[in-house]
């Protein structure tokens, strides 16, 4: 048993920092094929994350240690966040530690690292996209943290993993609640993760970039640890969508290793089905005006709120 | 008195269709420019040539207005005091003027005498043009330069270039802003001068038109064709007819590839990279079918003195005739796309708006320039053979935002497609190129073509056997850039490369 969750524990981690560049190169292919281009390899992200492992850092005369150490603080919490998100077991011993509300915490240490390395070489550019990515950050926590209470209501707990087994241990029951929260909980992750329509992760124009903006800065093995934990932040962001919805086909409860085994080819096809709905997502969508940004995750706050009453009011 | 009538008074300057010269003193430039403004007239180009005397100097300035172009001269001798500037006349004189000092040491009385195209690669007492000879090597170092300074509470500066995270060609943009709010935007261009103008005098005449097609390169064929307009109307020939035919069809296709490069551009800067991805592909098959038609991708060196470098085959017509009529209706169903997209829209509708009054009164000119109800188009206003021929239709907006020059460009794409494959059809049966002979000394001629961003005016004077004593081609960009910075204004940061790429102005072009 505790080996198990131990195994599952170490298997969440590899898997999630392993698939993640490969999550995010499946995205990038889908995106290329809606538009009609030939797409580039799905394996992309590795080879450019390998390039830039490979390249000596040039590091801004005037900034300060934090700026080489937060992107080791950024993948930090991203692969700590990974461990704490059920995307194939339940039984994961650091979940004992933290719950759903940390976990949103733990987003937001990383965001903050993020901001403060952007402003901290002093470049108006790097200081243009933190600027724009707490404004962005501010509005969409709430909505995600609506997000999961709705969740945690329906199942009494704030835990993820909890929660998860509760959804796939009930009898398959049409939730209206979790169906608003779903939609709230699409366009968090579109905000959180800089894809259209509130930014362009394919951007060159800086004047428009707010993620790219912040890694101006950054070269080699800093951006190419930033680039990783961007893909892992949208493959973790992916996994509690996952764990929220669509539980089914993880391995609940102290389930044995064949179940986790099967966990993994659920979790692929889950993953393919979700890369090719973002891409679909981001191709008819424009970018919006940056003043749009608190409509449309406000839009997000409002489908979190009618989840939320929904689930009072009719307690489904 | 009206435009008209200063032209009467005018010597008929060779070529460029109604194009006239006219010498005048100090307070007949400022009387007349003060008349041309208050007619709505364009001012084209301002610039400096040597007097024929080779003493003193000649400051040039060339409008145009209903149907009449004039250049007046004035002479200047290098003790006089600084010529009267055209700035509170024509605020785009301002830049002309400042690059003319630095290249040529001639002062205006205008009040901005920061440099313009002088960086740091020659020392500040010595004038590029006026004496190439002596020129010494750059200094190095490049004195800062002094940016209107906007102050207030919360306003800070974004410096952006002139390297971009793009690429893309160098220019700096100076931001005062206030939140993501424009309070201000300063250009500071003239990082790809190359001395474009100096190179021309190494050139025999018979061959400027190749470094002129290379001025702007997504004009090539609009600069070659002024070019060459210039010098045979020096010599007093006509090409004929097929070769004037074959220009205008080469001039159009310029334009559709531009165009369609640009509404692609457009939606990408929109997040809309679908629309990037279909005009792409549009536009590389317009590319192909110049090469297989002309056999240049971007019609380089395809209009030459006297004609055409090459006749179209009837293979090369087939080929063009094929693909263009299946452009029109194929641009059509993505101009629907982008016209109900509702993100598209809402980014395109109201961003960078030029109001018809302000674009008058900074003088707006080209396709930009008819997009805020600027009606110059010289295809129409002043044609050349062929255009006199062709029913042209003129194709203007009065909203003046980025949704505006949008649809105008729409517009010119359908009505350049009509007009190729018009012109396809129609193509006259003559050789396509006949011997132009080299012009004699002192001969000047002018050229004026209308290129997709908007009239392309090259001035072009002959020195002895068979050399360029001066040529000076002029871009469109000169007056669109300084209306720029006011389109921004009021604006958000992030808008602003979708409302520079809804003008796309040249910076090789501008900077020389």
């Amino acid at each position: 048993m505790n080996v198990i969750a131990l195994l599952t524990q170490g298997l969440e981690i590899i898997v999630a920092v392993a698939a993640a560049p490969l999550f995010l190169g499946w995205i990038n292919q889908c995106r290329a094929w809606l538009q009609n281009r030939s797409a580039p390899s799905v394996l992309q992200p590795y080879r450019t994350i390998q390039k830039l492992f490979n390249k000596d850092a040039v590091i801004a005369a005037n900034s300060s240690a934090l700026f080489r150490v937060a992107p080791y603080i950024v993948f930090g919490a991203m692969t700590l966040a990974a461990a704490i998100i059920p995307s194939m077991g339940t039984r994961l011993p650091f979940t004992a530690a933290a719950d759903a509300i940390a976990l949103v915490g733990l987003l937001a240490t990383a965001r903050v690292f993020m901001a403060l390395a952007a402003m901290d070489s002093g470049t108006a550019f790097g200081t243009l996209g933190a600027r724009r990515e707490m404004m962005v950050g501010f509005l969409a926590e709430p909505a995600l943290l609506m997000v999961i209470f709705v969740a945690s209501l329906i199942s009494a707990t704030t835990s993820l993993p909890a929660i998860s087994e509760h959804l796939t241990t009930e009898a398959i029951g049409l939730y209206p609640s979790l169906a608003f929260t779903a939609v709230a909980f699409t366009m968090v992750l579109l905000a959180e993760n800089g894809r259209i329509p509130i930014d362009n992760p394919a951007t060159h124009l800086e004047l428009t970039m707010i993620h790219e903006a912040m890694l101006l800065e950054y070269s080699a093995r800093h951006l190419a640890l930033m680039e990783w934990a961007a893909a892992l932040k949208l493959f973790n962001y992916a996994c509690i969508g996952f764990a929220l919805f669509l539980p089914w086909g993880i391995a609940a409860g102290a389930a044995a290793p064949n179940a986790l085994l099967l966990a993994i080819p659920v979790l692929a096809v889950k993953l393919v089905l979700a890369g090719s709905g973002l891409a679909l997502i981001e191709t008819v969508s424009a970018k919006l005006r940056v003043f749009r940004a608190p409509e449309f995750l406000a839009t997000a706050f409002l489908f979190a709120v009618l989840g939320l009453l929904v689930h009072l009011l009719l307690g489904a | 008195m009206p435009v008209r009538l200063w032209w009467d008074l005018a010597a008929p300057a060779t070529q460029a269709a109604g194009m006239r010269r006219l010498t005048v003193d100090a307070a007949t430039w400022v009387r007349a420019a003060e008349e041309f403004a208050a007619a709505d007239a364009h001012l084209l180009a301002l610039w400096v040539a040597r007097a024929p005397n080779q003493e003193g100097f000649l400051i040039r300035a060339a409008f145009v207005a209903a149907g009449a172009g004039l250049i007046l001269e004035l002479p200047i001798a290098d003790c006089d005091p600084p010529y009267p500037g055209l700035e509170p006349f024509f605020p785009a004189a301002s830049r002309m003027q400042r690059a003319a000092y630095d290249l040529w040491g001639l002062r205006a009385t205008d009040p901005d005498r920061r440099p313009w195209l002088r960086h740091a690669a020659w020392p500040e007492d010595q004038y590029p043009l006026r004496n190439p000879a002596v020129m010494a090597a750059g200094t190095g170092i490049s004195e800062a330069y002094r940016f209107v300074r906007v102050a207030g509470d919360g306003v800070h500066e974004i410096p952006v270039g002139p390297v971009h995270a793009g690429i893309i060609e160098p220019g700096h943009f100076r931001f005062s802003i206030v939140g993501e709010k424009v309070l201000r935007l300063e250009e500071h261009l003239g990082y790809v001068h190359k001395g474009i103008e100096r190179r021309f005098t190494d050139f025999p005449i018979l061959e400027g038109h190749r470094l002129a097609a290379r001025v702007s390169g997504d004009c090539a064929v609009a600069y070659a064709w002024a070019y060459c307009q210039a010098l045979e109307g020096m010599v007093g020939m006509r090409v004929p007819a097929r070769a004037d035919w074959l220009r205008a069809l080469c001039l159009e296709l310029e334009r559709i590839a531009n165009h369609l490069g640009d509404l692609g551009a457009l939606g990408n800067d929109a997040g809309f990279a679908f629309g990037l991805a279909q005009f792409s592909r549009l536009k590389e098959h317009l590319l192909r079918a110049n090469e297989a038609a002309f056999g240049q991708r971007y019609l380089f060196d395809t209009v030459v003195p006297g004609g055409l470098h090459a006749d179209l085959s009837q293979s090369g017509a087939h080929t063009l005739g094929d693909f263009l009529s299946r452009l029109a209706p194929e641009v059509e169903s993505l101009r629907d796309i982008y016209d109900e997209h509702g993100g598209v829209r809402d980014r395109f509708v109201g961003a960078g708006r030029v109001a018809p009054e302000l674009a008058a009164r900074l003088g707006l000119i080209g396709f930009a320039g008819r997009a805020s109800a600027r009606g110059l188009d010289v295809r129409i206003d002043f044609p050349c053979a062929p255009y006199t021929d062709l029913a042209l239709r003129r194709v203007t907006r009065t909203a003046g935002d980025v949704a505006a020059r949008v649809a105008v460009r729409f517009d010119e794409v359908q009505e350049s497609c009509r007009l190729s494959l018009h012109i396809l059809k129609s193509l006259p049966s003559s050789v396509h190129r006949v011997e132009c002979p080299p012009p004699v000394q002192g001969a000047f001629g002018t050229g004026l073509i209308e290129g997709w961003r908007g009239p392309i005016f090259l001035a072009l004077e002959a020195g002895a056997a068979g050399a360029i004593s001066r040529c000076h081609p002029h871009d469109p960009s000169w007056q669109n850039w300084p209306v720029l910075e006011h389109a921004i204004i009021g604006n958000i940061v992030p808008d602003f490369p979708l409302i520079n790429k809804s003008f796309n102005l040249s910076y090789s072009g501008h900077d020389l």
